[in-house]
């Protein structure tokens, strides 16, 4: 086609143990804005990455074609050179500098090397005023809102002769007001011939602006929908339509009493202290049951389990939290852990593990009493515990003196499980057990999970992955914006009735 | 991994010990790091040996070395403590100085009324300095760790504080001599209770060898202490079928260390015996090493300084720890000033400056990282040694001190590096 701007041709993308993309086909026409949709992990990021050379060439396979040549771009600043530019979800703005200084940042006004301060401003107010804001360039980043920030990223993105402008969930964080802004600019752009790639979870802004969607799912490109054939359901049916069987290990509850119950917990944003991350929650554990808490990214449930866990997360925290009825006191992670409730993080790297440490180390540190007496470690007790979790979460490593930086993502979540089983909890806390990892490895998992249940252990996992949270818990909850907004049992639970209570609990929440 | 044919009742411990053994060359390769720090230091020792004519190894001498890096040694543990935490602590020199000049004041300069005069014994003034240490660290790290004020921050402060101090409490002047029984922390030997060995009497053309009963008796009785604990340590792994390293190695490992040993006891016994000042590091080392390697504060220190946020969520109180170190880290500081002051035999108002840069050069010489997390106290010790050879070495051969400096921080460099290139190669 004469006015196709880019052709990504079977793009395949490998790290070590999962395939992130597998032959993926991707074509954007010359002003149109181009959505892509999938759940998390389904790849789309990954193929940015791609895209804009953050995954450089010769890392992937396959080939990318813009405006008629073949790009091999080694950094972003190659593909940037071309004007294709990403925004990403996490801004990449430098909060004390200036509006004006951020728009220039890495691309200065400057005469041999002396900032011209004039152009700078005069330049930024005239791309200012082209995204529709109207703030001062001398005003400090960090004193605009999110909303103004991600504009003026964009005005950024425009600063560099944008071409193809790539939006990774823009509206992710922003009011529905903002939000509108921004998607109304897009259509602006696409007036003036700037194409556009959406990638964004909320399907209904997603089929008011976009042209056509391409939907991803499990790393492959599922189709590609034209204006017409566009809707919700449509899009739904795409995006999570997928074969379940065998994926899971089969699983014959064993329910017993409540175990474990949070009730009317409430946390506010540690740096934004006015606003109310979770609101009002309540939630009930069984013992030996799984139950899950579905959502979407930024729903705040990790924000939830974290504070939870000895408060490990945000400010003005109250509610009860309540062991076998009895209220207990959970306030810092050492009495959270005395209590039986453990919390393994969703991300093993910043907050699982000590990667510079090997696996019998990192299996102890959360239960040292468990083998120490007067303060001194009895190290072959410490030698038996490490090597019996080894063995019992299967971990694959040449020893338990095998650094943890070392092991497949799989095996380090393993190792994280390790550390909080030996803890020897009564209420398990996993937040995305199975992010970045295989398919087996997450089989392996799934299997300790059930195990953990039979031993009468109560079980919350959150997880992202709708189909995960169906073939693997009992019940469910599904958490939208800080709140509980549906419960149901997974027997009668589907991915469209999860979606469908979290479009409703968002147009809900927009109408009021 | 070869099949073997283990029989079936033992299959699951032979097996799982069977993974842990490593090959002779794998266990050296995994160890190169201990192993060539000491080795290092052997080679250094050698080479200065042949560049002083033999000066290096006469007993008088190694008694100088062990006398004249005490204090640096001191410190070494403290600061690998906040190092492997993930901290630094610049403070210690000038913390040390002022402990020495309180320790002078109170035994020396200040006149107590006569119901005050206890506080000028040297065992009450000693453990008064000890405890103005540890408050002094225990304020740093309660800043540090609650506060969050960076250490370099909080303990460049303290530095500057606590030269300022020196200076004014000694108002400017040298403060001494110290009493004989303080002396005696620096200067002593321990007393030879066995009484003296002879083994070459005094005669004619023949240099007479009379050695020191109870550090031959000291000396030979930890070799053999050591031994046996390794021996035990490894037969109880065994029996639960463990082994962690071939058995040549084992042997050669102690027998290398055990000889090492008992030739610097040896060197010592043929002088005055121990120093005092060595029982007392002895004890702090030995007592560091169980520390970090089998209690639990120590564990908490490593798990700390690898990932603070994965510690804190694994239920460890990091301010409290973080505190709890600041606070030993100033106690021997404390301890080191007195050795110091002792040593000279007066307390000045520039002493102790600049030593926190030796101490932290030996830690890192040592293998600790300045990430945090990774460091180990015989490496600091080492480290120790190998500054205090090279400084000794060169200050017998007659090098400037300029020089000195230069070579020094060009052994500090080339051991950091030799460290990462071998980190990035493994």
């Amino acid at each position: 086609m004469a006015d196709t701007i880019l052709e990504m041709r079977s793009i395949t993308k490998t790290f070590p143990g999962v395939k992130a993309l597998e032959n993926v086909n991707l074509d954007v026409r010359a002003g149109e804005i181009h959505a892509i949709v999938g759940e998390n992990g389904a790849g789309k990021s990954t193929l940015m990455k791609v895209l804009s050379g953050v995954y450089p060439h010769g890392s992937y396979e396959g080939e990318i074609v813009f405006l008629g040549e073949e790009c091999r771009f080694k950094t972003i600043g190659d593909s940037e050179h071309k004007g294709i530019v990403i925004i990403h979800q996490e801004l990449a703005l430098v909060p004390l500098l200036s509006i004006a200084e951020n728009i220039y940042l890495g691309n200065e006004q400057a005469k041999a090397g002396m900032i011209d301060w004039e152009e700078t401003r005069e330049g930024a107010r005239k791309l200012l005023r082209k995204v529709g804001l109207g703030e001062d360039p001398d005003t400090l980043v960090t004193n605009i809102g999110v909303g103004k920030q991600q504009l003026v990223e964009i005005a950024k993105a425009l600063s560099k002769e944008v071409k193809l402008l790539i939006l990774d969930e823009p509206t992710a964080s922003l009011s529905e007001k903002d939000s509108d802004a921004l998607l109304n600019l897009l259509l602006d752009f696409k007036s003036h011939g700037i194409s556009c790639i959406l990638i964004s979870h909320k399907l209904n802004e997603v089929s008011k602006v976009a042209d056509r969607i391409t939907v991803i799912r499990d790393g492959h490109t599922i189709e590609t929908l034209e204006k017409n054939e566009i809707s919700e359901d449509r899009i739904i049916t795409s995006m999570v339509g997928r074969s379940l069987e065998d994926r899971y290990p089969p699983r014959t509850p064993n329910i017993g009493e409540v175990v474990f119950e949070v009730k009317n917990w409430s946390v506010y944003h540690p740096q934004h202290r006015d606003r109310q991350v979770i609101k009002n929650i309540d939630i009930k554990l069984r013992r030996g049951e799984v139950v899950g808490i579905a959502g979407l990214m930024g729903s705040g449930r990790t924000e939830f389990a974290m504070s939870v866990f000895g408060k490990s997360y945000g400010v003005r925290i109250s509610g009860d939290v309540l062991m076998h009825g009895k209220s207990i006191d959970t306030s810092t992670v050492q009495k959270a852990v005395s209590h039986g409730i453990a919390y393994a993080t969703e991300d093993r790297k910043t907050y699982g593990l000590n990667l510079i440490d090997h696996i019998k180390h990192n299996t102890t540190i959360a239960n040292l009493f468990g083998i120490s007496r007067w303060g001194v470690i009895d190290d072959l007790a410490e030698l038996d515990a490490a090597n019996d979790y080894r063995k019992k979460t299967n971990i694959r490593s040449s020893s338990v003196y095998q650094t943890t930086g070392n092991l497949s993502g799989g095996n380090q979540q393993k190792v994280v499980l390790s550390k909080w089983l030996f803890a020897n909890p009564e209420v398990l806390i996993l937040d995305e057990p199975t992010r970045g990892i295989d398919v087996g490895a997450k089989y392996e998992i799934y299997t300790i999970i059930n195990q953990l249940a039979a031993q009468g252990k109560a079980i919350l996992v959150i997880s992202s992955e709708m189909p995960e949270l169906l073939g693997i818990t009992d019940r469910l909850y599904v958490m939208n914006e800080g709140r509980i907004v549906g419960e149901m049992p997974t027997a009668e639970a589907s991915q469209e009735k999860i979606m469908r209570a979290i479009v409703r609990a968002e147009g809900k929440a927009a109408a009021s | 991994m070869t099949t073997d044919t283990a029989p079936q009742a033992a299959a699951t411990p032979v097996e799982a010990g069977k993974a842990q053994t490593l090959s002779v060359w794998g266990a050296l390769q995994a160890n190169v790091r201990d192993y060539g720090l000491l080795l290092v230091l052997i080679v250094i020792m050698l080479a200065f040996q042949w560049l002083t004519n033999g000066t290096l190894f006469k007993p008088v001498n190694l008694t100088n070395i062990v006398l004249q890096n005490s204090y640096i040694i001191v410190m070494a543990l403290g600061m690998l403590l906040v190092i492997v935490a993930g901290h630094i602590d610049l403070s210690v020199g000038s913390v040390s100085g002022f402990i020495g000049a309180l320790a002078a004041m109170l035994m020396i300069g200040w006149k107590f009324p006569p119901e005050f005069a206890f506080l000028a014994n040297p065992i009450v003034a000693g453990i008064i300095c000890l405890v103005v240490g540890a408050l002094i660290g225990g304020l740093q790290g309660w800043l540090i760790a609650y506060y969050r004020i960076p250490a370099f921050i909080v303990t460049l402060a303290g530095m500057l504080i606590f030269k300022g101090l020196s200076l004014a409490i000694l108002a400017g002047k040298s403060v001494g001599p110290f009493p004989a029984e303080f002396q005696l922390l620096s200067a002593g030997f321990i007393p030879d209770l066995v009484g003296a060995i002879t083994l070459v009497p005094a005669s004619e053309g023949v240099q007479p060898l009379v050695l020191h009963g109870t550090t031959l008796v000291i000396g030979i009785a930890a070799v053999v202490a050591m031994v046996l604990f390794a021996i035990r340590g490894r037969t109880r792994r065994k029996a639960r079928g463990y082994e962690s390293e071939p058995f040549a190695l084992f042997v050669t490992k102690n027998l290398v260390i055990a000889a090492l040993v008992l030739f610097f006891t040896y060197m010592l016994a043929s002088y005055k015996g121990l120093p005092n000042v060595l029982v007392v590091m002895g004890i702090l080392i030995a007592g560091f090493v169980f520390l970090t390697k089998r209690m639990t504060f120590g564990r908490r220190i490593y798990a700390m300084g690898g990932n603070l946020k994965a510690a804190a969520l694994s239920g460890i109180k990091t301010e409290r720890l973080t505190f709890y170190i600041f606070a030993i880290m100033g106690a021997l500081a404390a301890l080191a000033g007195m050795i110091y002051a002792a040593r000279l035999n007066s307390a000045t108002p520039k002493a102790g400056q600049g030593l926190e840069l030796d101490v932290i050069a030996a830690v890192f010489i040592g293998g600790a990282s300045a990430l945090g997390g990774v460091g180990q106290v015989a490496g600091a010790v080492t480290g120790a040694f190998i500054m205090g050879v090279m400084n000794n070495g060169m200050s017998i051969m007659g090098v400037n001190i300029d020089w000195q400096q230069m070579i020094k921080g060009i052994v500090l460099l080339a051991a950091v590096f030799f460290d990462l290139y071998n980190k990035n190669k493994g």
